[in-house]
Formats: C-alpha cells, structure tokens, sequence
C-alpha cells in the first residue's frame, strides 16, 4: 500500500474546519434552544472566547498523569473519528486516512473519549467525578447498544465495512438512502443517536444541576479548554459516521454543513421538548425502545 | 485548631491488613502558599487574553446571602446575563468570577475562602450589597463579617440594599472594563499579602480546621 504524504496536510485542514464550524454550529444550537426559553442566548463567537480565556489561565494544577492523558484522550478519540472517516465522498482531499474496515475504529473510537474521561476524572480523586463517570458510562455504554446493532445491520444490508463503501451505495437519489432502504436500523441509530450527544433526556450525569457537572469538576484551565475543543469536533465527527452511514453521506462542505446541522438540531429539538431522565430510567429506556428495534433491523435484513 | 479527630493523625487499616499512619492535613492537602503569577511577557499576548477573559467571565454558582436571590433572575428571559457572556458553573475549578452576594457569616466565610482558593489565576471578586462594603444592616451582628476587603481581594461592589438584577448586569459591564485595563490582579494581590489576609481570616473563624492554602 502506498501513502501519500500530501493526506496529511489535508487531514488538518478537514480538522480546522471541522473545529470552527463545531464551534460556531454548537454556539448556534445553544442559541435556538435559548429562543425555545424565551432568550436570547449567547453570542455567536462565545466558545471561542471560553476556549481562548480557559487556554489563557495563568494556573493550573494536576492530579496525576492519567489527569492529564484524560482530556487528551477525549480529545484524540474526536480527531481519530474524524481523521479515519472519509468526511466528503468522492473528494480526494477530505477522505482522510479511510480504509476498507473503517467502520470497526469508528465504532471504537466512539467510545474511546469516554473511557480515557473515566481514567482521568476517576484520578481526580473528586467524588462527585467518580460517580458522574460511572453513570454516564452506564448510559454510554447503554446507548452504544442499538447504535452498534444498527451498524451490524447497514453492514450486513451493503456486505461491507467500509464506510466509502456505504456511502456509495446510497448515491443516486433520496430513495437510496438507508433511511429509505433500513428504516428500522435508522430508528434504532437515532435513540441511541440522542443518547450519546450530551443534551436533554440523556444528560443527567454532566447536567449542572445534578451532581454538579459530573466529570469534568476538577477539569479547568487549558484541560478544560481542550475538553471544549472536542466538544467542537467530536459531535460532528460523530453526526457525520450517521451521515455517511444513513443519510447519504455528503458530496461537499456546504451538504455536509446543511446535513450535520439538522442532525444536530434533532437532538437539541428533543432536548428542549422532554425533561431529563434519570440514568436508570434513560437505561430502561434503551432496553426498551432501542435494542428491541436494533435486533428487528438486523432480523429484517 | 486540629481538634477535629478525622483531622489528627492516625493510623489506618488497609483492605490488606497493612497498617499506615494518615496525616489528613498533609497527606489530603496541598499546603504549597499562592505564589504571585505574571502575565504573557508580551503585553499585546497579555491585552489579548484580558479581552478575551473580559467576554467570558464564569460565575461560581455560590450564593451566600440575600443577594443570592437576585442573581437567579440573570438567568432567566428578562434579563438574560448570558448574552453579556457571563455563564454560571458549579464548580470553582473553572469558573473565574465569585460574587458574594450579600451578608457573609463567619461560617460561610470558611467555605467562601476554600473556594476562592480552588479557583484559578486570574480570579476576580465582586461584593454585592451594602453588606460587603460595611456590614450594612448587620453593622453590629456578632457573626457576620463586616469588610469583605480585609478577607478576600475586591475587584468592584455593588452597592445597595439590595442591588436589582440590573445593577449586576452594570456591575459586570464595569468589571469588564477594570479586566480589560489589565487591573483586576486580585488573585496576584491576595498571593502578595497573603500572610496579612490569613490573619485576618484567623482572627474572625476560630475553629480553623483546613489547611493554610487549598491549593
């Protein structure tokens, strides 16, 4: 296999959009949802300042080395997802590092982030990290469940794990989309889908209001501000393995900027509409609705 | 001071039956004194970050007296702080603004200066109400503080009695302009005269029974 150099460069570029489109996106949901309580909501360029002020600050203390690696794990299993996904199909530039089993690493380095946040805030020594960590793998880990169920399916539908593969098949028109082809698997993908973004029903363990954020408590200055960088990255990174995998994928940046958006948007439309669950209940809730459905789709192919 | 058992040195029993002596101040503590920070060494570096903490000032979610109440409204869609760039966090780690928002106990005292102490450089502190400035309407109270001044470093006060939502949204205005003029070094100031602020906090709790420093 030969590799071209030239992948690089570009792998960074695909990176610096991502990360400021993340950021501007993220501002803007968190914008909408404001309008949805009757506000006004931050400005438009407010992650910006958080991340450049978190980078700013003058100290900064550890607890340890794995304290350290936490948020840079969570922020390599952000880039990994990205830089191993092919992000535009078709243009050589934006395939990136993808290769014909792809979609095995997405769906590891879905989880990656979470486990290296689960060494760091676990070394933090803070209680209230411990438990937010331990209830949001719960979750996590719940919510995987249909989504991996509903990947097996679209692999077996297409008999490939390529994620180019995939994406290639579902050209030619709407009616070629697994949302079309696989409803089934696409239902399953979406629950799980708003399980793993961070916001309402499936956010207890980080919400503020609950054991206070969860997590990150110990997490501030620069470990902060790299842990909001790939809050930039990662939910695009990962709307887009839903993008290529159900949606059609996209052809270029502004489908692929349209497409991500109301995905992203569907997450934060049910998040402003429904009130927390409890982490049992959300568990339940997968139990429930999610796998029953994952199973049937991967029956039904 | 060290009165509190769970605060003497011990010895405790390991899970594998291996006895180690436990000194909770030391070994759960880090005792290390504040140390006086410097800015970027370039100044136009310096102006930037201070723009750039002027838009993002992160509030820690603490309420310690009446004025607590006066806060919550900023959150809310009549007044709506957030547009101002003023967010709130639950955890002193990573917010950079503590309001103490009205009368102070010696008690809360306590928790106000663990807490201003586990938040990072740069920090800033705005008294709100009457209470912070002088004691207000518990000038002669037997357990309430009367000059926040002499305990934590003030950055701006609010005065009133109370102060509504929309003199804290002036009062942020304001204290955006005091960190982008590159003066709101309280965090640097209570390093400096530390020993002068740990004896003034001494001498108001006297059940001190945490560290000198919380990191």
């Amino acid at each position: 296999m030969d590799f071209d150099w030239m992948k690089i460069p570009y792998a960074f570029l695909t990176v610096f959009i991502v990360v400021n489109y993340g950021f501007l996106m993220g501002a803007l949901i968190q914008k909408i949802g404001a309008r949805a309580g009757r506000r006004h909501g931050i400005p438009i360029w407010q992650y910006y300042l958080d991340v450049i002020k978190n980078y700013g600050l003058r100290s900064s203390i550890t607890h340890g080395v794995m304290f350290y690696l936490g948020p840079v794990f969570r922020l390599s299993g952000g880039v990994g997802l990205l830089l191993f996904m092919p992000v535009i199909y078709g243009s050589y530039m934006f395939s990136n590092f993808s290769f014909a089993g792809d979609l095995i690493l997405a769906l590891y380095f879905v989880f990656f982030g979470t486990l290296g946040m689960a060494l760091g805030a676990g070394e933090s020594g803070h209680p209230h990290a411990a438990i937010g960590v331990t209830r949001g793998l719960q979750q996590v880990s719940m919510a995987e469940l249909p989504f991996a169920m509903a990947v097996f399916s679209v692999a077996l539908q297409y008999q490939t794990l390529s994620m180019t593969d995939i994406v290639a098949a579902q050209q030619g028109g709407l009616a070629n989309w697994t949302l079309f082809t696989n409803p089934i698997a696409v239902a399953a993908a979406m629950l799980a889908f708003l399980g793993s973004m961070m916001r309402p029903p499936f956010d207890v363990f980080i919400a503020p209001q609950e054991i206070p954020i969860g997590p990150p408590t110990e997490y501030h200055s620069s470990y902060l501000a790299l842990m909001q960088t790939n809050r930039a990255i990662f939910p695009v990174a990962k709307i887009v393995i839903y993008m290529n995998l159900f949606f059609g994928g996209a052809g270029s940046w502004p489908e692929l900027f349209v497409k991500v958006f109301f995905l992203y948007l569907f997450s934060a439309f049910v998040g402003v509409c429904f009130p927390r669950f409890r982490v049992e209940q959300s568990v339940r809730f997968f139990l429930v609705w999610g796998v029953p459905l994952g199973i049937l789709s991967i029956m039904v192919v | 001071m060290m009165t509190k058992p769970e605060l003497m040195k011990r010895m405790v029993k390991g899970p594998d039956g291996l006895e180690f002596e436990v000194d909770p101040l030391r070994d759960y503590y880090c005792e290390a004194p504040p140390t006086v920070m410097p800015g970027a060494y370039i100044q136009i570096v310096e102006d930037f970050f201070n723009w750039a903490r002027s838009q993002s000032l992160w509030i820690l979610g603490f309420g310690t007296g009446c004025g607590a109440i006066e806060m919550r409204p900023l959150m809310t869609p009549r007044f709506d702080a957030y547009r101002f760039g003023v967010a709130w966090r639950p955890t002193p780690r990573q917010a950079n603004l503590f309001i103490i928002s009205g009368y102070l106990s010696t008690k809360t005292l306590k928790r106000a200066i663990r807490a201003y102490e586990q938040m990072q450089n740069p920090k800033y502190v705005i008294g709100l109400g009457s209470c912070t400035i002088n004691g207000g309407m518990y000038w002669d109270s037997y357990n309430t503080i009367k000059k926040l001044d002499e305990y934590l470093p003030v950055d701006l006060y609010i005065a009133g009695c109370m102060p509504r939502p929309e003199a804290l949204l002036a009062g942020f205005e304001e204290m955006k302009k005091i960190i982008r003029a590159g003066k709101a070094e309280g965090a640097n100031q209570y390093a400096e005269n530390f020993a002068w602020y740990k004896a003034n906090q001494k001498r108001v709790i006297h059940d001190w029974d945490m560290p000198d420093y919380n990191w």
